[in-house]
């Protein structure tokens, strides 16, 4: 049994314009200590799929399909349901580390308001774990600073007390969304190293939102990209670096600039993200895509399974051509 | 903090001055004077009454005068039309009346327009907050000179349950009227802020990162999205303190209360210089004493905000 299995994930938002699909028929699962990288370019979904697994779409989202953690259904369910399983057993970090903490309340009782919450603990017990769990992300003189506001500590160590916090109860899931992004170079290396390290020590699984495919290299076990919504592909992490079967996959990696390239001009994709207000007839890359064919603008590729590996591709272009 | 305070209380003396001379200065400005009337007095009498007052001196003396005898005795001086009472006696029966009809409806405007504005923007697009909005714009858009009489029309003469005006000492069956007419525009007003504010919080990331904290919907409310959505409320409350005092002019006229606000309107019309001047120092260190008081709130919720 999987970690958490996602089936047919469809998320849509009702705006003033119209209906937005933002996710369509999203599926994959991951297994317990595995790290899974989700890639896309903004407003590709992929953010969305992982607040419609945790119950927190805007009030305009609805969610549809199935979500499964621990093999029991935990989509759209109460409230209630949900807060038992938030922070415990799927945590989450997120993009901004500025704005993620409250900056009216102090860290100690952002930290501490977790454990008495979801374990009954004592304010004093609750205060000296949440001082090991800084230790525990690398935060100098962890018993003083914990007193402090989230505004006298830099970015980078804000988003180490943004994991500090969501390790309080040990979940089993750790949702990343773009823990990195906001960071600079040198620090987005160091919290890298450190969820790595934390992912090790206290054998979670990760999901790893980014568009960075410089964060997804060496740090996932598997990865998946997502376009307008949908999946492109999806395997072993170093299966898809070593040959992208996606035409999209191929221009994110191309898109990477390379110091031994001579060439002066940055490479990208040609073209812009979807409208997501239109549903997307056939593949949603098409209008950008090099290799589409009459087919890809009418009929919606499947996500097929390619040869006997774990690798899957929804394409209709054959794997051959692209390479 | 203390040193703060100090430094606020210091900047408040030369405001206080400058807000003297300019009114003293202003009011001799303006044509006529206490004396006048429609039918002149013979020259000399008023000549003998202006010398008895000391209005026959340069304004910068009068100025120095009215000051010495306010630092040396805190004697506000006589008044020029109520011939029996000094305006030490008028303030100190005036501003009790202003200032116990003036703390309800604060109270009132607090505790209605936060509570509203929040179940609104809680219940957002439902018909609750529809309708908070709805009376919290009909409350903004009714003056009080429209409040005052319907609510006389409405529960003295037709419903015979409140009297229709007077004071007697503020019980509660005289101040519920007032308090009523000049709480309601301002409890919209906070109504309204508060709201605006709170939609504001609601959508920030850190409600976010709480809610994904697994924490019940209480815990996040009163911990993480009240304060930050006080803190524009508190910003309002310094200007509508002193609007509820000032305000009461029409409280006083419509339902007979008796407070400052009536003496002042009097005071201007009469040329009641020393009564003028009193009420303008009373409310002027009021406004002066309440920003200060906005600000250490703001202070306490906001920590980046530090004296």
């Amino acid at each position: 049994m999987s970690l958490l299995e996602v089936k047919n994930l469809k998320v849509e938002f009702e705006t003033a314009d119209g209906v937005v699909n933002a996710v369509n028929n999203v599926n994959f699962s991951i297994e317990e200590g595995k790290i899974l990288a989700i890639v896309g370019e903004s407003g590709s979904g992929k953010s969305q799929t992982v607040f419609a697994m945790t119950g927190l779409l805007d009030h305009n989202g609805s969610a549809t399909g199935s979500v499964k953690f621990e093999g029991e259904e935990i989509l759209n369910i109460s409230n209630q349901k949900l807060n038992q399983i938030r922070a415990e057993k799927i945590a989450m970090i997120f993009q901004d580390p500025m704005t993620s903490l409250n900056p009216y309340v102090r860290v100690s009782d952002q930290m501490t308001e977790v454990l008495v919450h979801h374990h009954g603990a004592s304010k004093s017990d609750a205060l000296k774990q949440s001082i090991n769990m800084l230790d525990a992300v690398r935060i100098p003189d962890a018993s003083n600073r914990i007193r402090m506001y989230p505004h006298e500590f830099s970015g980078g160590m804000r988003q180490r007390v943004m994991i500090a916090m969501s390790l309080l109860c040990k979940p089993k899931l750790l949702i990343a969304d773009e823990p990195t992004t906001a960071l600079d170079v040198t620090v987005q290396a160091q919290i890298m190293k450190l969820l790595a390290d934390l992912q090790k020590d206290f054998g979670m699984s990760i999901i790893l939102i980014t568009h960075d495919l410089g964060v997804v290299a060496g740090n996932s076990d598997d990865m998946l990209v997502m376009y307008g919504g949908e999946i492109m592909e999806i395997g072993k992490t170093e299966n898809i670096y070593s040959a992208p079967t996606h035409p999209y996959t191929q221009g994110l990696m191309s898109a990477v600039p390379r110091l031994d390239d001579s060439e002066e001009r940055l490479i990208t994709i040609p073209g812009n993200p979807p409208n997501m207000m239109k549903s997307p007839e056939g593949c949603p890359f098409s209008p950008r895509c090099k290799f589409a064919v009459d087919k890809c603008n009418s009929d919606s590729p499947a996500l097929l399974k390619i040869g006997n590996s774990d690798h899957f591709r929804s394409c209709h272009v054959d794997k051959e051509k692209i390479l | 903090m203390i040193n703060y305070i100090i430094k606020r209380i210091g900047v408040a003396i030369p405001t206080l001055l400058i807000l003297i001379a300019v009114t003293f200065y202003l009011m001799h400005a303006a044509p006529g004077g206490p004396f006048t009337s429609e039918r002149p007095l013979p020259p000399q009498v008023l000549a003998n009454i202006e010398a008895k007052y000391g209005l026959d001196q340069p304004i910068w003396r009068q100025m120095i005068n009215y000051l010495w005898g306010i630092l040396t005795e805190f004697d506000f001086g006589p008044s020029y039309k109520y011939h029996d009472r000094t305006v030490n006696e008028i303030i100190s029966h005036g501003f009790p009346i202003t200032l116990k009809y003036g703390f309800w409806s604060f109270i009132v405007a607090i505790g209605v327009g936060i509570p509203l504005g929040a179940i609104a923007a809680i219940r957002k697009n439902t018909w609750i907050d529809y309708l908070a909005v709805g009376v919290s714009i009909g409350a903004q858009v009714l003056p009080n000179f429209v409040m005052a009489p319907l609510l006389i029309i409405v529960f003295t003469l037709w419903l015979d349950w409140l009297p229709g005006g007077g004071w007697n000492g503020g019980e509660w069956q005289y101040l519920v009227m007032p308090v009523i007419a000049l709480s309601t525009s301002y409890m919209a007003s906070i109504a309204r802020i508060t709201r605006s504010s709170m939609l504001e919080v609601l959508n920030t990331n850190y409600i976010r990162t709480a809610k994904s904290k697994g924490l019940p919907t209480k815990v996040i409310f009163f911990r993480h999205v009240l304060k930050p959505s006080l803190l524009p409320v508190i910003s309002y409350l310094g200007p509508a303190f002193v609007g509820l005092i000032t305000g009461s002019v029409l409280i006083d006229i419509y339902f007979s209360t008796g407070g400052m606000g009536y003496f002042f309107v009097n005071a201007a019309f009469n040329r009641d210089y020393s009564v003028m001047m009193g009420i303008t120092i009373v409310v002027g260190a009021l406004t002066i004493l309440f920003s200060l008081i906005a600000d250490l709130l703001y202070a306490w919720i906001d920590p980046k905000i530090r004296y």
